[in-house]
């Protein structure tokens, strides 16, 4: 069966965990324990109606003040899919939660609340999918039984939000508005009669639909070796095996390569998974090679078909997001974690501020302060090899760890 | 010869190379890394996961089993038999020794359970061997708190989860680094649901303790729930009736907070089933979620894994 990873995004009450627990409970994938325990703090609150967000809101912290600290990673499944959704923040101060959901995810709803529209935290929340590439886009207008499902104020959300998306970079997004109500369960799974203007398919219907294009595989083969195998046992007394998860492309046993940095070049021997052998290794898989001659490959390294070399270099520009209450400023130093390669950074230039409110105004700055988001140029004490994130997902981007507090402190993605 | 993953569609196969990815992150960046095992379904599924990832090399780290003393004899034989197969390292600690040192009291009465004393047993035990990472067998589906979980999950000098404080976990960019006295949890199995380990299960013709299958038990009920009458672990007043019933194990923990369920699933295929059309969640069988609302984060923030 097929699995559809998403991450919600939007503003705080705009509904988001209220949108899931709908889904949850309109596709009967809330266990009788589950439903009876939101019935029981519904009715202790005092609540009318049924608050699903106590289904995926799992902090106290989070409970008491009613609001979504951290992601939640929420399973269900129809006959025709797997999801896993991302329920991720939507105040200010936890964007960095949403981009930690969303980094991993195909698509995204964005939630509007219909009585407030396109608001700040919207052209935040539409960059950062934007700047992640994020393919498929619900837009999710909510609330729509407080505005009398009033067809006349969709219109106008969608032409504000037609209008963010002609100033994106990204043109490659695939964007559905859905008019819904979480609380009542308007086109949510079910399609409502209050709403008879809407021609369109429910959220659900559309999610069923969606063709898990695999945005973490484009590019070429690229495999990081994370492990060494040897063995040093009777049987596999010289096995020297490099293990790894393949990355873009596929690779096969008699490929021609070559490992980096040192850009000695080898073939392909043999391709393990587990103790079967097999002729290739397709993207996603884990699995662990042999090379035909014997020469020295260690953790960091990476093994990519030859004449298909990526950037090799000691600096690079990127786009950061920065996560970290203390700033980043230039001249700093961090620990830059590309896949699994760790290099010791420094920041050279910080070209400009980035406003994610598609104003196009780029602010000169010294620093970067939580949620920034600029355009950086790094310099490392060795070379890594990199691509484009715009080409290659996993070989693009990066995270950047402080190494005073060992916290991940920012992400990247190399232009 | 055949193309690995051409069976890229299987959720169950990016599952299994997500976690064979993580167990290799754990061994390459931990010094001393450790498998909790408690004989359940999740970590022998854990523990087959790692055989795949460092084939043909044996797993380079140990597991360690926090034995309550009040485990079910099945899980135990089950434990020894199969690291001996896998020729595996077993540390053992005691909760009892826990209880004789004076570290913690044992509960006392009808609800009264030895699950959450593990916790200082396992700190204690993290401290002795200087393990800096614990791999465990948790699922974020299994309860909301664990929803919030991320795959490396930082542990302070007191094994405690700041769950306010996570750090953000990007793509497939696992951060390792931790200051000297931290430790790191992870969750290889973070994103596999029930049915999916039941499935991996049925797929890899994977041995589990007899106790998930059907078979006749002296039981009795008490609050909706049936619990095991033998062996004497679980407090029981005069009045509640001892009946026989046919029953299984739904997940395997302290005897004394793990209900059965009434099933006639002798077979895995079987097992799948019915959880496939199961209308209660897997923790709604373990008493120790439902002392509170937020019992299971309460107990995270004191180190329980």
């Amino acid at each position: 069966m097929e699995v559809l990873k998403i991450a919600t995004a939007g503003s705080v009450d705009d509904g988001k965990s209220t949108l899931i627990g709908r889904i949850l409970y309109d596709t009967k994938s809330l266990t009788t324990d589950k439903l009876e325990a939101i019935e029981k703090t519904s009715k202790q609150r005092g609540y009318d109606y049924l608050d699903f967000s106590l289904a995926t809101d799992g902090l106290v912290a989070e409970r008491e003040q009613g609001i979504t600290i951290d992601v939640a990673h929420i399973y269900f499944s129809t006959a025709k899919k797997s999801y896993i959704i991302a329920d991720t923040p939507g105040h200010v101060e936890y964007t960095r939660n949403m981009v930690t959901g969303a980094s991993t995810s195909q698509a995204s709803i964005i939630l509007i609340d219909a009585r407030k529209g396109v608001i700040e935290q919207t052209n935040r929340h539409f960059f950062i999918n934007n700047l992640l590439r994020i393919k498929d886009v619900v837009v999710a207008i909510n609330k729509m039984d407080l505005v009398d499902y009033s067809e006349e104020i969709y219109n106008k959300i969608k032409a504000d939000f037609e209008d963010l998306m002609s100033k994106r970079d990204y043109q490659g997004q695939k964007i559905t508005f859905i008019p819904v109500s979480a609380l009542k369960g308007d086109n949510v799974v079910n399609k409502t009669d209050k709403m008879s203007w809407y021609e369109g398919q429910t959220l659900l219907e559309h999610l069923e639909e969606i063709d898990k294009a695999d945005i973490f595989n484009i590019g070429t083969p690229r495999f990081p070796v994370q492990y060494v195998v040897r063995p040093k046992t009777e049987d596999f007394h010289d096995f020297r095996g490099y293990a790894g998860k393949v990355y873009g492309g596929n690779l096969t046993v008699g490929d021609d390569i070559v490992v980096l940095p040192s850009q000695t070049k080898s073939k392909i021997k043999d391709i393990y998974f587990y103790d079967e052998k097999y002729e290739t290794a397709s993207r996603r898989s884990s699995v662990t090679i042999t090379l035909e001659n014997d020469i020295n490959v260690s953790r960091g390294d990476m093994i990519v078909k030859d004449g298909d070399l990526p950037t090799i270099d000691k600096q690079f520009t990127a786009n950061v997001c920065w996560m970290d209450s203390n700033q980043l400023t230039a001249g700093s130093k961090y620990i830059v974690q590309h896949g699994i390669n760790k290099v010791l950074a420094k920041v050279d230039t910080i070209h400009h501020k980035i406003h994610p409110d598609y104003s196009g105004i780029d602010t000169e700055v010294f620093g970067l302060g939580v949620n920034d988001i600029a355009s950086i140029t790094f310099k490392l004490n060795k070379p890594i090899f990199y691509d484009q994130f715009k080409n290659h997902r996993t070989n693009g981007s990066f995270i950047l760890i402080d190494p005073q507090t060992n916290n991940t402190v920012g992400a990247g993605f190399i232009q | 010869m055949k193309e690995i993953m051409n069976k890229d569609t299987s959720h169950i196969n990016s599952l299994e190379n997500e976690a064979i990815y993580i167990m290799r992150e754990v061994a390459a960046q931990f010094e001393k890394p450790v498998l909790l095992f408690s004989g359940g379904k999740d970590s022998i599924t854990l523990v087959r996961l790692a055989v795949k990832a460092f084939y043909p090399a044996k797993i380079p780290f140990p597991l360690m089993h926090i034995d309550t003393g009040h485990n079910f004899p099945e899980t135990i034989e089950f434990r020894d038999r199969l690291v001996k197969e896998l020729g595996l390292e077993l540390i053992v600690r005691h909760v009892q020794d826990s209880i004789d040192q004076g570290k913690v009291k044992e509960e006392t009465g009808r609800y009264s359970s030895r699950n959450q004393l593990q916790t200082t047993t396992l700190l204690d035990a993290i401290e002795e061997f200087k393990f800096d990472a614990c791999i465990g067998g948790a699922r974020r589906d299994e309860e909301k708190a664990r929803a919030k979980e991320r795959i490396f999950s930082v542990r302070d000098d007191f094994g405690q989860w700041d769950e306010k404080n996570q750090r953000p976990e990007l793509f497939d960019m696992l951060n390792g680094n931790i200051e000297h006295g931290q430790n790191v949890r992870v969750f290889p199995i973070s994103n596999w649901t029930e049915l999916d380990v039941w499935s991996y299960i049925e797929r890899e013709d994977i041995e589990i303790p007899s106790i998930y299958f059907a078979h006749k038990r002296k039981v009795f009920l008490r609050d909706g729930l049936i619990w095991s009458a033998e062996d004497g672990v679980v407090y029981r007043d005069d009045s509640e009736e001892v009946v026989e019933e046919l029953v299984r194990f739904r997940t395997v923990g302290d005897m004394s907070c793990t209900a059965a369920v009434l099933s006639d699933a002798v077979s895995i295929s079987k097992v799948v089933k019915e959880i496939r059309e199961s209308t209660i969640s897997e923790r709604g069988a373990r008493i120790d979620d439902k002392r509170s609302e937020a019992a299971m984060e309460k107990r995270k923030q004191q180190g329980y894994f």
